[in-house]
């Protein structure tokens, strides 16, 4: 009786071990966010795009420095940013990260490169 | 003793078996299977929610749970001032756009057309919640077909505790991140319907991606 006990104990332990094991999925992110959502809604808040590209330039520093991958569009919103401060080569330099990192983005990167170019030329 | 030692190793079993199964939910996806998109335009999102906010708000956050899925997401922001440099002010002209337009244009496999249906204080006798609730369309860009289509919830007054699972993390994540700068209840909850809406890897859900490990290997 009292081994029965036990063992049905021991069976009801791994069971229950089973079932707090068995649910929690580790979750695995891609990315690393940092701020970059919420300079996302900031942007269509009217943040001030000075204080965007340094929370962005110090998010990719902490990325970097984790060595890991920087999400989607991060860069060409920061390249947004920096075009939208007049500071072309820095755009560029953000868009072409961008395409690099994620060839998807191909076709849209090359129609922004041409669009701030055309910026460049005018006086 | 023994009798109730069984009964709860029975019990144990049966939460087991039914606890962690997912509800089998019939949702044809073979349009979506042979797409195979890797890349989604997210268009700024149609809003029947008398705060001006909603509509960026839900676009703002659409970008994680899709990332995550394993897609690339076209820029938002960008994508958005291209609209608006391009003469299209609101979200109902950008997604009455045809498909092929958007795929010359943006050169993305699948376009992503929301609606926000509520958004911001519900009040009711007793309390009052926040409430956002949203429908989603994804549509194939290079044939016009529509791949996939779900609707998600998200309120304050909800327990958030999602019983744990790779989902309610992302939540979690969500929320989290979202609350470091951001003191916006309606955005707030905006964050927690995304990732319920376009998380992929649940019942209905978005198929994972090219980049998440997982991408193909469901069944």
């Amino acid at each position: 009786m009292m081994k029965n006990d036990a063992s049905a104990l021991r069976w009801l332990m791994a069971l229950a071990l089973l079932l707090l094991v068995g649910c929690a999925h580790q979750p695995v992110s891609l990315y690393q966010w940092g701020s970059y959502q919420d300079q996302v809604y900031l942007y269509f808040k009217g943040e001030s795009r000075e204080a965007q590209i340094q929370a962005l330039e110090k998010d990719l520093q902490v990325m970097q420095a984790a060595n890991r991958p920087v999400p989607p569009g991060l860069r060409a919103h920061l390249g947004m940013l920096y075009a939208e401060t007049g500071n072309d080569a820095k755009a560029q330099e953000n868009l072409l990260a961008e395409k690099a990192s994620y060839p998807e983005s191909t076709t849209y990167i090359d129609l922004l490169l041409k669009k701030y170019q055309k910026q460049v030329a005018l006086p | 003793m023994k009798n109730i030692l069984q009964i709860l190793a029975a019990a144990a079993l049966i939460l087991m078996m039914t606890g962690c199964a997912t509800t089998p939910v019939a949702y044809d996806y073979s349009a979506y299977k042979a797409s195979k998109p890797r890349s989604i335009l997210v268009l700024p999102p149609v809003s029947h929610a008398p705060d001006i906010d909603a509509s960026p708000s839900m676009l703002s956050v659409a970008t994680l749970p899709l990332a995550e899925a394993g897609y690339y997401v076209l820029p938002v922001a960008p994508v958005y001032e291209t609209f608006r440099q391009n003469g299209v002010m609101v979200a109902e002209d950008a997604q009455s756009i045809e498909v092929r337009k958007l795929r010359e244009i943006f050169g993305a496999d699948a376009a992503l057309y929301i609606t926000v249906e509520k958004y911001g204080s519900v009040y009711q006798v007793l309390s009052s919640a926040v409430i956002v609730s949203a429908d989603a369309k994804l549509v194939d860009l290079r044939t016009g077909e529509m791949l996939w289509q779900g609707h998600a919830q998200a309120s304050s007054a909800e327990n958030q505790n999602n019983g744990g699972g790779l989902l309610g993390m992302l939540v979690s994540a969500a929320v989290n991140q979202i609350v470091n700068q951001v003191t916006d209840r309606g955005h707030q909850i905006a964050g927690v319907a995304s990732v319920r809406l376009l998380s992929a890897g649940h019942p209905s859900g978005l198929l994972y991606g090219p980049y998440n490990p997982k991408y193909e290997a469901e069944k």
